[in-house]
């Protein structure tokens, strides 16, 4: 059998800390493994100015750094001692498709994404990246309040 | 000859009101303009003259030439690999690993807004004007034709980019001739690079900022009433230093947004105009294939109408110019090649579409005058192109055919006008400055000298009356696809080796789609 792997969105919210901490609870209890993702949202189809397209690489490294330095590695740190095994992944991407993404690469058997609990009329006409997750995750979604 | 003749016609109902207002005493505007069309006049005489005993400038035969050129020694690329091309714009070949760098449709799309502008509307309105319905053919063959010209300089452009240690990347024909030049040991790269550069600049500061500034302010003051043109030149100066000095991003990318949004709209409402005058599609048709070979009473004939529908097409596509391949040069790819197949959509898009639909609605809604009886263009003595139903030209030629369907039209276009200036100002400010800094070095105070200047210059052109300014315009412009397409024709060489390469691995599936 293949080990359960369970994964945890993270963008550096209270509300994402409280998925993942749901997460790392309950992977101790099935004996899961836990991803942390971390998605900065990017879309190929955006647009940019020709200076932002000659900066792209530039930032894109900055971002990454960036994301590692101050979301991820403190999180990892803080989870060092929770008792179950964590590892962390940064990609760029539309959010909602990039965690199911990277559900499928890891083989994971669960979702866990915190939702902010607001009810703007942005996220109403827009929808939430917890809602979107939940119409097209391909493993069962626990959406943490 | 047709120079002169294109400078009235562009000076149309909207410029009527500017003239009226030179009576008045020597203004700050009309300063400007004597001072400007003197010192500019000997550049565009040069590149404008026609070869000895003919009314052909030989620049568009330059371009024209070069164009097929590419087209037969690459086999027709630009149909060959046209679907590949798609496959990569929906980045089909795209790694998802490298999402978060510069897609090919970004670059593509910035590209794009760079190019789509005034050309598309006032250009080809000048073109019909002048050259009547013909040109309209020219026009589409010499799109069809520049995509082969852009294909090349964007694929070199990819190739002989610098990459800085920070990561940032600088391109363009500047880099590429010096490069590319030393790697096939022909000399006078450096020389010839520089000049480039120099026209590069001079082209940023005419056709990619005060011609569209002018325009702008026309299309304004045709609404708002007359005013001084330097009022519409410290504005948008402001706007622009706001933007490429400050560093406001967001208004850039708010303008990038909207100008694909208008694009689709204005061929959208293009399309609904053609549709609701389909009875004409016979004769228009007929009008414009007739008028490619003979002319139907045109000055200048059948010639006539070709000088003008290539000299249009090549305003607006860039195609050879050199300044796609600065735009491109950044996108991040292991295949240079594959940028050069994305690029080669541009002129298709703008001129084969965009510019077809402007020619098609003026055609259509019959603005231009025929004699009932010969079936001829009734020419206009005094301006020298077609008479047109309301003595329109330029921007208001093609704001009256819109308008004659939907009366609302024109103040669409005036926006859309607004916006495509502004994003081709843009663009350009970052062609010219890659220019300004292969001159004079990398450096904050050597970029600062140069946007400066950029937002001096779109006071001049908002304030010149556009004669002097469409003619120095067009004359910057077309003086960097002189020297790019040496370097093109030095260099395709290379390209040739790159595309063999890369279409036999495709084929043999070496290289595969990633969805």
């Amino acid at each position: 059998m293949m080990a359960n792997v369970f994964v945890a969105a993270y963008d550096g919210s209270p509300a994402g800390r409280r998925a993942v901490d749901h997460a790392v609870a309950q992977a101790k209890l099935a004996g899961a493994s836990v991803v942390v993702a971390h998605v900065l949202e990017w879309s190929p189809y955006s647009f940019l100015t020709p200076e932002e397209i000659a900066e792209r690489h530039k930032r894109r490294g900055e971002e990454l750094k960036r994301a590692e330095s101050a979301v991820v590695a403190p999180l990892a740190a803080d989870l060092a001692n929770s008792g179950v095994s964590v590892s962390t992944e940064i990609k760029y991407g539309h959010v909602a498709e990039t965690l199911c993404d990277i559900a499928k690469d890891h083989g994971a058997s669960q979702i866990f994404i915190g939702r902010t609990g607001h009810s703007t009329i942005v996220e109403r006409l827009f929808g939430s990246v917890a809602g979107s997750l939940a119409q097209i995750a391909p493993v069962p979604c626990t959406i943490v309040p | 000859m047709n120079k002169r003749m294109e400078t009235r016609a562009l000076v149309g109902a909207a410029a009527a009101s500017l003239l009226a207002g030179a009576a008045q005493a020597q203004t700050l505007d009309e300063t400007i303009n004597a001072t400007f069309a003197s010192a500019t006049g000997w550049f565009v005489n040069f590149i404008f003259s026609p070869f000895p005993g003919t009314s052909f400038p030989w620049i568009v035969a330059w371009l024209v030439v070069a164009a097929s050129v590419f087209t037969l020694y690459f086999g027709f690329i630009q149909f060959r690999v046209i679907k590949h091309s798609i496959a990569l714009v929906k980045g089909d070949y795209s790694d998802p690993n490298d999402a978060g760098e510069v897609s090919h449709f970004q670059a593509l799309a910035t590209a794009l807004s760079g190019t789509v502008g005034l050309g598309n509307i006032a250009g080809v309105a000048v073109a019909i004007g002048i050259g009547g319905p013909g040109a309209t053919f020219w026009m589409i063959l010499a799109g069809l034709l520049g995509m082969a010209s852009k294909f090349t300089e964007c694929t070199l452009g990819v190739k002989y980019r610098n990459e800085y240690p920070d990561g940032t990347v600088s391109g363009g024909p500047m880099y590429y001739i010096t490069k590319g030049f030393a790697e096939r040991g022909v000399p006078g790269g450096k020389f010839l690079a520089a000049l480039f550069a120099i026209f590069c600049i001079l082209g940023a500061f005419g056709g990619g900022n005060m011609f569209q500034a002018n325009q702008a302010h026309q299309q304004l003051s045709g609404v708002l009433g007359d005013y001084p043109g330097w009022i519409t030149g410290v504005i948008f100066a402001i706007v622009v230093f706001v933007v490429i000095v400050g560093g406001i991003k967001s208004i850039a990318q708010v303008t990038e947004k909207i100008v694909p949004f208008m694009a689709i709209l204005y061929c959208g409402t293009a399309l609904i105009i053609i549709l609701m005058n389909i009875g004409n599609i016979g004769w228009a048709f007929g009008q414009i294939f007739a008028g490619a070979f003979t002319g139907l009473g045109i000055a200048g004939g059948a010639v006539g109408a070709l000088i003008q529908g290539f000299k249009r097409a090549a305003f607006s596509n860039e195609a050879g110019v050199g300044s796609a391949a600065i735009a491109h040069s950044a996108v991040r790819t292991k295949e240079p090649i594959t940028e050069g197949f994305v690029s080669l959509l541009e002129p298709f898009i703008d001129t084969v579409v965009i510019c077809t639909m402007t020619a098609l609605v003026i055609i259509f809604t019959q603005q231009l005058v025929t004699d009932p009886e010969t079936g001829l263009y009734v020419m206009n003595e005094a301006t020298g192109r077609i008479a047109t139903v309301g003595d329109t030209s330029g921007v208001g030629l093609t704001s009256a055919a819109f308008g004659s369907t939907f009366a609302f039209f024109p103040y669409v276009l005036v926006v859309a006008v607004v916006l495509f200036a502004f994003s081709t100002m843009i663009s350009w400010s970052y062609y010219g400055l890659k220019a300004w800094t292969y001159l004079f070095g990398e450096g904050k105070t050597q970029e600062l000298i140069f946007k400066l200047l950029f937002c001096f210059f779109v006071i001049v052109g908002a304030a010149a009356s556009l004669g002097p300014v469409i003619d120095f315009s067009d004359a910057a412009i077309f003086a960097m696809a002189v020297v790019n397409i040496i370097g093109l024709y030095v260099l395709m060489p290379i390209v040739k080796r790159e595309v063999e390469s890369y279409l036999s691995r495709l084929k043999s599936g070496e290289i595969k789609k990633f969805v």
